[in-house]
């Protein structure tokens, strides 16, 4: 790679990318994020190799293998480009037959995804109601580029917007567009990226500044980071590139957890790649700008999330969030002024600047502008990364999107924003999610993790886990927080045992609003969000696991019992084929026995059984060596 | 200098001054653990917290490490504060109920009971000794080790440290371990309202004077079962 020395030989570098490459030849995408990776994409891509070699089709066919495209679902998938053929769900041989179908120009009908409504099959990806009901300026491009491939980036307009910045030659401009484009913080707190970038400008400037990537993703079920990272590793370079012309940041630094090493290994190739081009680091493209990026690796701390925390971490320190103010963009990574932003936002910024601010906040709602992108998980047909513009209704995201419920229950609640999120009902599916909405309806957008709940999750089991994770995720500074969840799980624990009274719920609520009140960051300012929300919506589950020792979603163990239903059992024999202990006997066509001793209340047979043939009921007082069972109503 | 509003009052404190030295140097008591002169402020014990900002904005914020600022507006004890504060002690008093400072304040303010299971804790982690060997003593040889509950004070690996010169410091400056209850059963002597005295609560009539801070106390039903 030759150093480029000005914005000319920049286009002109971009003009020979997409002149080499004929957009006829069919182009073979697979998705290799760690995701993909996990379910099979390496296999793919070898096969795929081999044939292509071994057939002789290097010149006749192109392979790209990209990051996460976000449709979980059907991992391990391929994309045919022009034309955009979807095949979900590969095994080796398909991907034989595909590149054998490829080469002749071919179809192969029976691979396409089929829409499991309808039970037709959907060639292009774009028709898939999952990728139809998106609008996706983020993701879209980690289906184009190679993450490991500058050139690639380069083609789909990459650096075009830093040549644009760069080209104008005036840092108010860059920070006024984005403060014009509305964009707020993606990480969670929703804060205008536009202000603390004009801040970070008029910060005193003695010793540099820094601008910060937090890819500290730590949310159980959120991935938007990672992918971003992993697929388009050089639109996060680019945004902060641009971010620091406008601000006048002399370092930047990539904050990002060591438990993602895919995301970490593109990353450092695209930094070095950029920095061959002259991207990066001095005089960048002969403007006198100069910018670097390093990386810091993260111990995977939750709470280093937090941005007062993450600088204490980049410093070497234990990753301790400490009182605000002084604000880091005042006070930061060694005391210098210091911005912090999501990933996601770092992956907005070129957009803004080359689509323009105007154009950009057309998207979305008034304060809300641009897209989201949401890791749709639980149980909902379609999981995956999912982006939709702000202000669209739950409702959309998870019916729309998701496809509905996974199973034959229907959908109880969402849990929207990560451990310190809110769960919220069915019924406020009309939501618009955008940073108020949310927020008044006690849940939080955060960095925007999405979890769905049937009928068959136990709303007190949920915001135990939560509080389980919370605290053992608390970094125990703050006395309220780190004794706050452990005692608040401690009586969800009893509760979940059976042990609990309406006097503790009311204990629990208590605690819950003061561990709000007074803990010093955004961990313990929203650890209690999980009670309160679970608390102000579902209250009567938490009613019934106290006043009549009942478990309604045959979750907690202790509080119920599985009674076969003998005018649903068809005698399929299935559930006695899943249960491990042989708790369940019975012969063919007749309805099956469970003995309530050697049942160890695993779900299996629960979830397997097609006529809803096994229910469960509460355990009232036995005396010793009898068993009764309380009919569930 | 500056000028805020506390409790209604205006009042004008040095620039770099804390919410909690302007409270103090004007005589509004904050409680504190945390807390030591001649130490950085670290905010961990939550207990000095003060309500600062208007309406729907106001927040609880530790008097000892937020900076005042011109035009702040804080109140050191509205009912938002005491019951945050109430809740604190209660906690407190069911993971450490043998240290006296902790008994002290629950009865100052008024907290008679806790309502969660009984912990005997030795330590609050309010870091006071870590920050004394650290800044003080310049030896650095304790800290904090783990996170959320199993966050703990020691040395690395809990190797006798070079670096500690037995200074005692650190036991000095500790509100939990001073003055702890000594009864010969220490899980049972949670009343421990003194150092030397067997528990009063059990000759109540020859100390009529002392307080037990517990309801229930666990050494009077022990006695009474």
């Amino acid at each position: 790679m030759e150093r480029l020395e000005s914005s000319e030989q920049f286009k002109a570098l971009q003009k020979r990318i997409i002149a080499d490459r004929d957009p006829q030849i069919p182009m073979v995408v697979i998705p290799a994020g760690t995701c993909g990776q996990a379910s099979g994409a390496n296999d793919l891509i070898r096969i795929a190799k081999r044939e292509i070699l071994a057939h002789e089709l290097v010149t006749k066919i192109q392979l790209r293998v990209t990051g996460c495209h976000g449709f979980c679902q059907a991992e391990p998938s391929v994309l045919i480009e022009p034309e955009g053929t979807f095949y979900p769900r590969l095994g080796i041989k398909q991907m034989t037959q595909i590149v054998e179908a490829v080469s002749e120009g071919r179809v192969v009908e029976q691979l396409l995804w089929r829409d499991p409504k309808t039970h037709k099959r959907v060639q292009r990806e774009a028709d898939i109601p999952f990728f139809r009901n998106q609008r996706r300026t983020i993701l879209a491009r980690n289906e184009k580029v190679d993450p490991i491939r500058i050139y690639d980036y380069i083609e789909h307009g990459g650096y075009a917007a830093l040549v644009k910045v760069l080209e104008q030659g005036n840092r108010r401009w860059v920070v006024e567009e984005t403060k014009a484009s509305g964009l707020r913080g993606r990480g969670g707190a929703g804060f205008p990226t536009g202000l603390k970038w004009e801040l970070l400008a008029k910060a005193r400037d003695g010793g540099g500044k820094f601008l910060v990537s937090n890819a500290d993703e730590g949310d159980p079920g959120a991935y938007m980071d990672r992918s971003v990272l992993e697929g388009n590793p050089q639109s996060i370079i680019e945004g902060m590139l641009i971010g620091a012309y406008g601000t006048g940041a002399t370092a930047g630094i990539i904050y990002v957890r060591t438990e993602y090493p895919l995301a970490i290994k593109h990353l450092v190739i695209a930094l070095q790649q950029a920095r061959a081009l002259g991207l990066l680091g001095e005089n960048i493209l002969g403007t006198g700008f100069s910018f670097d990026i390093q990386i810091v690796k993260g111990a995977g701390a939750f709470v280093c999330g937090e941005e007062t925390a993450l600088i204490r971490s980049v410093e070497g320190e234990r990753g301790e969030p400490r009182q605000r103010p002084p604000y880091p963009v005042e006070q930061g990574i060694y005391g210098k002024p210091t911005a912090i932003n999501n990933v996601e936002t770092w992956a907005n910024i070129p957009v803004i600047i080359s689509q323009g601010a105007a154009e950009f906040a057309r998207i979305g709602s008034p304060h809300n502008t641009g897209t989201k992108i949401f890791s749709l998980v639980g149980k909902v047909k379609n999981t995956g990364l999912v982006e939709v513009p702000m202000g669209a209704t739950i409702g959309e995201i998870v019916h729309g999107v998701g496809g509905g419920p996974a199973g034959r229950a229907e959908i109880k609640a969402v849990q929207t924003g990560g451990p310190s999120g809110g769960c919220l009902p069915a019924a406020m599916f009309d939501l618009p999610i955008d940073y108020e909405s949310l927020s008044a309806a006690g849940s939080i957008m955060g960095s925007g993790g999405m979890i769905v709940m049937d009928e068959n999750t136990c709303m007190v089991d949920v915001a135990k886990y939560f509080m389980k994770f919370l605290k053992d995720e608390s970094c125990g500074k703050c006395f309220t927080c780190r004794k706050g969840t452990q005692r608040m799980w401690e009586i969800l624990d009893d509760i979940t045992a059976g042990k609990g009274t309406l006097e503790q719920l009311d204990l629990l609520e208590e605690l819950a609003q003061v561990v709000k009140d007074t803990s010093m960051c955004g961990l313990g300012q929203t650890a209690a969000n999980p009670i309160l929300s679970t608390l102000r919506y579902f209250r009567d589950e938490y009613v019934t696991h106290i006043e009549r020792k009942f478990c309604p979603a045959t979750v907690c163990r202790d509080l119920f019992a599985y009674r076969v239903i003998a005018e649903k059992c068809t005698g399929c024999t299935l559930c006695i084929r899943v249960c491990p202990t042989g708790a369940i006997t019975g012969t063919k066509k007749e309805v099956h026995n469970l003995d309530q001793s050697k049942c160890i209340k695993c779900r299996a047979c629960f979830e397997v059984c097609n006529f809803d043939a096994i229910a469960g009921d509460a355990i009232i007082a036995v005396p010793p060596g009898r068993t009764s069972m309380e009919r569930n109503p | 200098m500056i000028t805020l509003t506390m409790n209604g009052l205006p009042v004008t404190v040095e620039e770099g001054s804390t919410l909690l030295e302007a409270a103090r140097f004007f005589g509004f008591p904050i409680p504190t653990l945390c807390h030591l002169e001649g130490l950085t402020p670290y905010g961990a014990c939550r207990l000095c917290l003060v309500e600062v900002g208007r309406g729907d904005k106001a927040k609880l914020v530790t008097a000892c490490t937020y900076p005042a600022a011109d035009g702040l507006v804080v109140r050191t004890g509205s009912s938002r504060v005491i019951r945050a504060r109430k809740m604190i002690l209660e906690l407190l008093l069911a993971s450490c109920p043998q240290s006296k400072v902790i008994q002290d304040l629950a009865a100052a303010y008024e907290v008679r009971q806790q309502r969660f299971r009984q912990e005997y804790e030795d330590c609050i982690l309010c870091g006071l000794c870590v920050r004394m060997c650290e800044e003080q003593m310049r030896a650095k040889a304790i800290g904090f080790r783990g996170r959320g509950e199993r966050r703990s004070v020691g040395t690395p690996f809990d190797a006798p440290s070079p670096a500690c010169r037995l200074c005692g410091g650190c036991m000095y400056v500790c509100p939990a371990c001073q003055l702890r209850c000594t009864y010969h059963e220490p899980e049972k002597a949670i009343c421990g309202s003194c150092a030397n005295l067997s528990p009063p609560c059990l000759e109540k009539r020859e100390f009529d004077d002392l307080m037990c801070f517990m309801a229930p106390c666990v050494a009077c039903e022990i006695r009474k079962g």
